[in-house]
């Protein structure tokens, strides 16, 4: 397999506290690769390396053969940007309606005109089906809607690479499901390459097409997510039934309610 | 819709605003921007006391112009600058005085006009008067001459 | 020593916002929001507490010049303190406390929320698009508050002054208009620049650093971030008052 997004030695320590040590990863273009692990180990911290909102200590970066800089990714803004990232909150503005939410960055680093970012978010607002909320705003929008305009704003600058932090938090099944549904059709749609950082064991194995476990600041795990099970490691396996345990206990917490 | 009223109270408070500002400046800080309309000459003093930036010059009891700056030169003298509009000109043998408001009021420079040649801009007025000390004129009157601070 | 370097930073921080304002798109309607957060919306504050400020002075200095029979000066004492002192120092304070505190919160809020490092993601620069608008803002909208302020103070002082009490009105505009110089505007702009630019720079400082800067995470982290921000900028609107005053006298 050939890596799109080629991740060697990242290293991120905060204070005394080695948070990433030594990170390899290969990302294939256009999959679906997932980063699980316990809560607080560094999941987001990669992610936000890999995004530029982090500075490493050490490591390097490389999308496509070429190595990242800062300088680089900061330049790239008329065609498309190499990197999205959609929030684990989504970070919407408040103060402005879906369609400026998605059209935001279009409007404020392209080089594009008001009628071709118009046309672009209009198309985007067909694509998740948010015609008809397009004037509202984020506070009067249901909690999937909101995470649809989120996916809307990371997807309109048609990037390379889209980074999902969590994307599935604080979401009921049916939705977790919809959400996962929609980034298998986007990834199909749009031909990105995906990384996620989720918690929703084993939902998220489904779309996944490679998983990472991410322990003590490695990957210690890196593979098919049919290849987990028979996978000998005793603390992934640990941490995978605890995972599923804390699943199912809130599963029935849900129920009882 | 919303955002047309906004830009509204905007536009209304920033064309309200720069008027508050532009007469706050022009009309009662007197501030010139556009060129000068008036010029200036320069008045020495044996005592400017009481006279402050600011303070009226009148010509028989008119306003005519304010005091610029007084600042003290080389030989212990007031050297106090009018500033006078374009249009009042004098003559080289204006009188400049000293003079208080009532009793006890504010100080202002009085100019009595005179004849001869015309005054050009930064001419010093060497023909002046100070102010008559009231205190020390009344504390000559009541005590008849002893040099003792009347209380 | 830490003062030191947090008006460094506040300076880089206010400094980067500024030119980052420049390197926006569409400025004009930003600026446009800008201004009505920190002008329209304190315009109100600014007329009531002008006025009450201008009646209180009335009273306060004509029962005092009365004492030396020089009430006819209460124009020129209510005019000079106003446009001097009390006009920029207390419009910046009202400004801290209407505009300031609700920009730190709403700052602090969306760098709690990650909208700052979406930003950042977006190719975006947030000091430039949160903060920039707000010190230009600042910059148009002081001293028209500020002027806004004296003017309905001296109006105050007249009815206090000539309404209420005696002091003949002629008199009392008379004295206004004598008295002040340009030199006492341009004094009392200066100072309005001056604290519109400390202010509103450590309000979006203390917001903007939330994350680095507040002792506790989160909701906490917010109502601490504007509380320092008020109180921080109220001292340095006192302090540079201070300051100024010296050098311009």
């Amino acid at each position: 397999m050939d890596s799109f997004l080629k991740i060697r030695g990242l290293n991120k320590h905060f204070g005394d506290k080695r948070v990433l040590d030594g990170i390899d990863l290969d990302v294939a273009a256009a999959s679906v690769t997932t980063i699980i692990g316990k809560s607080g180990i560094g999941k987001s911290v990669l992610l936000k390396c890999i995004a530029n909102l982090l500075q490493p200590d050490a490591g390097t970066i490389e999308l496509d053969g070429q190595a990242i800089s800062q300088s680089r990714r900061n330049a790239q803004s008329d065609a498309g940007v190499s990197f999205s990232y959609m929030f684990q909150n989504n970070a919407l503005f408040d103060s402005l309606t879906a369609f400026e939410n998605v059209a935001l960055p279009l409007c404020e680093a392209s080089k594009l005109n008001k009628a071709e970012i118009e046309e672009r978010v209009d198309e985007m607002l067909v694509h998740l089906e948010l015609s008809d909320s397009a004037d509202r705003y984020p506070g009067e929008l249901s909690g999937g809607m909101k995470k649809r305009v989120a996916l809307g704003r990371a997807l309109i600058t048609k990037p390379q690479v889209v980074l999902f932090d969590e994307p599935t938090t604080g979401l009921d099944p049916e939705r977790k499901f919809s959400v996962f549904e929609m980034i298998v059709d986007y990834r199909e749609r749009f031909g990105f390459t995906a990384l996620l950082v989720s918690h929703d064991i084993p939902e998220v194995f489904e779309i996944s097409d490679r998983v990472a476990w991410l322990d003590e600041g490695r990957i210690k795990f890196f593979g098919k997510p049919e290849e987990l099970n028979t996978d000998a490691q005793s603390a992934l396996s640990g941490f995978l039934s605890k995972a599923n345990y804390g699943r199912k206990s809130s599963l029935m917490n849900g129920a009882n309610e | 819709m919303k955002n047309r009223s906004i830009e509204f109270l905007v536009g209304s408070f920033v064309l309200l605003g720069l008027a508050a500002v532009l007469y706050l400046a022009i009309q009662v800080g007197s501030a010139r921007f556009f060129g000068s309309d008036s010029y200036t000459v320069t008045a020495r003093f044996s005592s400017a006391s009481g006279v402050n930036p600011g303070s009226r010059v009148e010509i028989a009891g008119v306003r005519v112009g304010t005091v610029k700056d007084v600042v003290l030169d080389e030989f212990f003298d007031a050297i106090v600058t009018l500033e006078l509009p374009n249009s009042l000109e004098l003559d080289e043998d204006t009188i400049a005085s000293v003079k208080t408001a009532g009793l006890i009021g504010d100080r202002f420079i009085d100019l009595s006009p005179g004849g001869g040649f015309p005054m050009e801009p930064g001419y010093e007025i060497v023909d002046t008067e100070s102010a008559l000390d009231i205190e020390s004129l009344i504390s000559r009157f009541a005590l008849g001459g002893i040099d003792e601070k009347a209380e | 020593m830490s003062v030191v370097f947090d008006l460094g930073e506040i300076s880089l921080f206010g400094w980067g916002a500024l030119r980052g304002f420049f390197t926006q798109r569409g400025r004009l309607a930003k600026l446009t929001l800008g201004i009505h957060e920190i002008g329209v919306r304190c315009f109100p504050i600014i007329a009531t507490v002008g006025l009450f400020t201008g009646l209180v002075m009335g009273l306060q200095l004509y029962y005092t010049l009365v004492k030396f029979g020089a009430e006819s000066a209460l124009g020129t004492a209510v005019a000079l303190s106003l446009i001097r002192e009390l006009g920029p120092v207390l419009t910046a304070l009202m400004v801290v406390g209407q505009a300031g505190s609700a920009m730190a919160s709403e700052l602090g809020i969306q760098r709690n929320d990650e909208q700052i490092d979406a930003l950042q993601t977006m190719s975006i620069d947030p000091l430039g698009f949160l903060v920039g608008p707000r010190l230009v803002a600042t910059l148009i909208c002081f001293p028209i508050l500020t002027a806004i302020f004296d003017l309905i103070g001296i109006f105050g002082g007249y009815l206090t002054g000539s309404v209420l009490l005696n002091v003949d009105s002629g008199v009392y505009w008379n004295r206004v208009f004598e008295s002040v110089t340009w030199a006492d505007v341009q004094g009392g702009y200066i100072k309005a620049l001056v604290f519109g630019l400390l202010t509103i720079s450590i309000c979006a400082y203390r917001g903007y650093n939330t994350h680095r800067k507040a002792s506790f995470p989160g909701v906490r982290g917010v109502s601490e971030s504007a509380t320092r921000a008020v109180v921080w900028s109220s001292v340095t609107v006192l302090a540079a008052d201070y300051l100024i005053t010296s050098f311009l006298m």
